[in-house]
């Protein structure tokens, strides 16, 4: 039995860094200190992998050598004149790496996960900037927390625990205690509800905090945390208070506090559904805490508004900077979705959505990003890395995929997986294979090797460094 | 063996006082050597030049803020891109080029050593991997650590050999060259939105002064003898009036001078050397600062010499950030680092009809020229705070000619261009003295014995400019001089030649320099870290310092300290 500390958790963008791991036999038997989700990645991870590379021969998958599945994929991508080269989000920053260079090499597309989720906040960010921080400086100085249409209690489970509400830090601490008593408070009222429910057949009504205004814990002097969701949340609960907003109306709701902690006035009675007398409340706390965060989430990035609805947020975050200190974070999902952002743009100067098949780095998010590439049906070949875009994308852009050869490297069964041509299944990286990756706040950590991978399995990125290889090998055989 | 002579040059290496001396200069296995074998390679270099590599000694090539800015700016990249060629990686250009692009625009100019100067120490990381994505040169990095709490703490509890033994372990394991100071306490005041004013304002919290910080790590400095002096960024940056806290800042370590030896860098002077009381009266402070620094050898000084152009501002300094900001109304970028730093980045366009980015321009001229030693005043740009390094040859054009400043000061602002001391300054920089200002004299402050010069022993890194000294008068055909140190001839790198006329022939990687310091504390040292590390920051101990085998060429530079 061994017991490794210090490894960092390849899941979701909080990207933890303190798990220890009980190892027995090649096999991780205890993951400590990991969420739940967490947990099921160190522990399960194995469960339906691949093992064997395989390419598909007369509609049929079959195992094949490592060499073959590189051949293979070396000439699918020598062959192509627009090939596309998709995910990267969950895998290291050397293999990314290793990706540009082939992509580079061979003229593609590269683009990754943001394309879908935050992109919106990236152009957001090229138009305005954007005042942020480590998350460290949150756990030791916030006083103020807002999550905004994120919901960290279920997509980044130790976020609050680490960096936020529940962290103690040199001149904030931990509100762990106001947030039990404030629990037992919620548990009679849903016992309550359960009673009224059963009896009455009908839903108890508690009065939302928000129809009068603020609750007075928001202005002791401690900590304070604010949820503002279409929904509540379990963040919400565990806030001091709530905020739900009509959906579709964070941009108005965001105007609206700009005009306020901008001393102006507002003729309407509500924005958003929130009575103008709650939101001069809740402006009034923005101005007066010593520093606030508003961490945001795909509710916004990918609500109506998009990229407006960040303009909006980061704008706020901007002016409230001329009465206190304030800053704003992307609650980025994958564990290394910032970290690709951060390769691509060092390598070429855009963090995704970067056309290289003119020989230099083109960028035009709209035009050279994957969804749009594929509905217009423009790449003759697509490899995916540690991603299921066949999953997740538009149905006439998936269905492009499918039509031309597809290259996978991941090694889980998915629906893109499925549809390949190649499939080389590569060791899971943060667990089988080292190297770096950025956790959501830009702050990098070394991806751990706990265990040893299938004999077969080679990391992303040396199966990367051998199709570059292949491919230099057949370009020069073609001169 | 390898061996290499370059044969009939010109050759300007003031490190060994050798002034414009046709000599040959031969080569083996990538140094310098006495002499090579009748047949070994020869470049022809009569009627050239030949310098040592270009050093930088302060330029943001790599690392979370650097990045931050090329994200940031997407209007930068379009119009200036390098296309993939058989040897080079593609990538975007102007103001913050991508890694690639960087190594290989200086290599082109003759430059082979760039210092990076500023690092957050928690994302040191990030700070090598890029710079093991810039080919071409040798590099480092210097990391923040003038608000570091460990520093804050230990100085104010006047445990200086503490502190210095735990900087000893910070510059281990950010692999970091020398120790930055930026606004020192303005940093950790800006935590929560505030700044200190002057030398002696008390840092909210903690307890110190600026005063106090620079002087327990000046101290400290000495205490590790490390290679270079602290590397000072001053309090009031980019304020009217700042030149006071400048000649402050310097005279505030006089007395911990040891003989003639510096013990404090002045980064981009430049923009601590403002008169006046606020914009509209704006003034050189340049004379003052001159005066200083021309009877005083504790010092050394970099320009941060504005250009005008389309840049992007970036800095540790994230009020000052802040500041700038709110006048250009820009977009901002802000990034505070826990327990450490902060930073911040603005786009930036400095303007010849600005009386104020006139001024600045003429500003960094006036002490260039006004210092009489060029040993103490280095050619930077503060890249990109002033404008892209790619300006250099611009620069020494202004250096070295009276005429190309004349038509530069034809074209400023009016007021800025009356205001101007450069009409009533004639000095030209000779070649020999553009050699220390551009190499010798940078590797001379930072101490990195084997650059900056092309005696015996030396790294064989050397540049071969296209410029006849017998034929030619930079002073009055300073065109011709600008273009030739835009692309130099040959480029020389660890004895090979990796540029010929200003294109890249063969793509090299560069050494990754650290300084290894060791102290006879060590252990005490990593058990208090341990101690404190989990209340400090959100990362494991075991996590934050870099292993070797993460550096990109690592070369640990052995320092044995006092402590
Ligand atoms: S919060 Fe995220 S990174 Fe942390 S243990 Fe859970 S899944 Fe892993
Ligand atoms: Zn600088």
């Amino acid at each position: 039995m061994a017991v490794i500390t210090g490894v960092t958790c390849p899941v979701c963008g909080t990207f933890c860094d303190d798990i220890e791991l009980i190892i027995e036999n090649n096999v991780i038997v205890e993951a400590r200190n990991a969420c739940a989700m967490g947990a099921a990645k160190f522990l399960n991870y194995s469960a339906h992998r691949t093992k064997k590379p395989l390419i598909r021969k007369n509609g049929e998958l079959v195992e094949v050598s490592m060499d073959e599945a590189v051949e293979k994929a070396a000439k699918i991508l020598v062959d192509a004149n627009y090939p596309l080269m998709y995910g990267w989000s969950n895998t290291s920053c050397e293999a990314i790496r290793t990706g540009l260079e082939l992509g580079e090499e061979v003229g593609a597309v590269m683009d990754n996960t943001s394309t879908v989720c935050h992109g919106p906040s990236i152009l957001s960010v090229q138009d305005v900037g954007i005042p942020s921080a480590t998350l460290g400086q949150l756990r030791h100085r916030a006083d103020l927390i807002i999550y905004w249409a994120s919901n960290p209690w279920s997509a980044h489970p130790r976020h609050a625990e680490r960096y936020t509400m529940f962290s103690d830090g040199r001149f904030e601490g931990s509100t762990w205690k106001s947030y039990l008593s404030r629990l037992r408070g919620v548990m009679s009222r849903k016992k309550i509800q359960r009673a009224s429910n059963l009896v009455l057949k009908q839903d108890f009504c508690f009065t939302p905090q928000v129809e009068e205004g603020l609750p007075s814990s928001v202005h002791q002097k401690r900590r304070r945390t604010i949820v503002i969701d279409v929904r509540k949340t379990r963040t919400a609960d565990a806030a001091d208070c709530f905020f739900q907003v009509e959906p579709g109306t964070d941009y108005e709701l965001l105007q609206a506090l700009r005009v306020l902690v901008n001393d102006g006035e507002l003729d309407v009675d509500e924005v958003a559904g929130i009575p103008i007398e709650t939101l001069e409340q809740l402006a009034d706390l923005l101005v007066n805490c010593k520093l606030g965060i508003i961490f945001f989430g795909l509710g916004l990035t990918m609500s109506k508004g998009k990229h407006r609805n960040i303009d909006a947020a980061i704008n706020l975050t901007r002016d409230l900077n001329k009465r206190t200190k304030f800053l704003i974070m992307p609650m980025r999902g994958h564990y290394n979705v910032t970290g690709v952002n951060i390769v691509f743009t060092w390598q070429t100067g855009y963090p995704f959505a970067v056309d290289l098949s003119n020989g230099y780095p083109r960028y035009n998010p709209g035009e050279t990003s994957a969804v749009d590439i594929l509905s217009r049906d423009e790449a003759d070949a697509t490899m995916v890395i540690a991603s299921d875009p066949v999953a997740h994308f538009p149905r006439a852009a998936s269905k492009n995929i499918a039509k031309h050869p597809l290259i996978a490297i991941d090694p889980e069964v998915t629906p893109t997986t499925m549809l390949a041509d190649v499939i080389i299944p590569p060791a899971f990286v943060g667990i089988e294979a080292e190297g770096t990756a950025y956790r959501m706040d830009h702050v990098p950590l070394p991806l751990k090797k706990v265990v040893e991978p299938p004999e077969t399995c080679l990391s992303d990125q040396e199966i990367l460094q051998r199709i570059l290889q292949k491919v230099r090998e057949l370009r020069r055989d073609m001169n | 063996m390898t061996e290499l002579i370059i044969k009939n040059g010109f050759v300007y290496d003031p490190l060994n006082r050798i002034d414009g001396e046709k000599m040959d200069i031969s080569i083996r296995d990538g140094k310098i050597v006495e002499s090579v074998k009748e047949k070994a390679n020869g470049i022809n270099a009569s009627g050239m030049v030949v310098m040592p590599g270009g050093v930088d000694i302060h330029t943001h090539i790599a690392g979370g803020e650097v990045n931050s800015g090329r994200l940031l700016r997407p209007e930068d990249h379009v119009k200036d891109v390098e296309v993939k060629t058989a040897l080079t990686r593609s990538g975007v250009g102007y103001s913050i080029p991508s890694t690639f692009t960087t190594g290989y625009r200086y290599s082109k100019m003759g430059y082979t050593t760039l210092m990076n100067p500023s690092m957050a120490p928690l994302e040191a990381r990030h700070t090598h991997e890029e710079l093991a994505d810039i080919p071409m040169v040798d590099k480092a990095a210097y990391p923040l650590l003038g608000d570091w709490w460990f520093s804050l703490e230990h100085i104010r509890d006047g445990l200086i050999e503490e502190n210095a033994a735990h900087i000893a372990w910070m510059l281990q394991a950010t692999r970091g060259y020398a120790i930055k100071i930026v606004n020192p306490g303005g940093l950790e005041a800006w935590g929560f939105g505030r700044n200190v004013h002057s030398l002696d304002d008390v840092v909210p919290h903690f307890n110190i002064t600026p005063r106090e910080i620079i002087r327990g790590l000046c101290k400290v400095n000495r205490l590790l003898n490390l290679p270079h002096t602290i590397h000072v960024h001053t309090n009031n940056l980019g304020k009217p009036g700042n030149y006071v806290t400048a000649i402050e800042t310097m005279k505030c370590v006089e007395d911990l001078a040891q003989g003639d030896k510096p013990v404090i860098h002045i980064t981009h002077i430049q923009f601590c050397a403002f008169k006046g009381s606020d914009w509209s009266t704006l003034s050189s402070g340049a004379g003052e600062i001159s005066k200083y620094v021309n009877n005083h050898n504790h010092v050394t000084l970099d320009m941060g010499q504005v250009i005008f152009s389309n840049t992007t501002t970036m800095t540790a300094d994230g009020p000052f950030q802040y500041g700038l900001y709110n006048i250009t109304g820009n977009k901002w970028v802000n990034h505070d680092v826990e327990t450490e730093t902060s930073g911040g980045i603005v786009p930036f366009k400095y303007k010849r009809s600005s009386a104020v980015h006139a001024t600045q321009w003429s500003i960094g001229l006036e002490i260039a020229l006004l210092i009489e030693d060029p040993w103490k005043i280095l050619m930077t740009t503060d890249h990109p705070n002033g404008g892209p390094f790619t300006s250099y040859p611009k620069i020494l054009a202004w250096l070295m000619s009276r005429a190309a400043r004349e038509i530069t000061l034809s074209k400023i602002n009016k007021r800025a261009r009356k205001k101007s001391l450069l009409p009533s300054i004639d000095r030209e920089l000779s070649l020999y003295e553009l050699a220390i200002v551009t190499r010798a004299g940078q590797a001379k402050a930072l101490g990195l014995k084997p650059k900056g010069h092309l005696g015996v022993g030396a790294d064989a890194d050397v540049a071969i400019y296209n410029i006849d000294p017998q034929r030619l008068d930079i002073s009055k055909e300073y065109k011709v001089a600008r273009k030739a140190f835009k692309k130099a001839a040959f480029t020389i790198k660890d004895g090979e030649v990796v540029v010929k006329d200003g294109e890249i022939v063969k793509p090299v990687t560069g050494k990754t320099y650290w300084i290894d310091v060791s102290t006879s504390m060590p252990h005490e040292i990593n058990d208090d870290i341990k101690k404190k590390f989990r209340e400090y920051w959100t990362v494991e101990y075991e996590n934050y310092p870099l292993p070797d085998s993460f550096i990109h060429s690592s070369f640990p530079i052995p320092v044995k300290a006092e402590v």
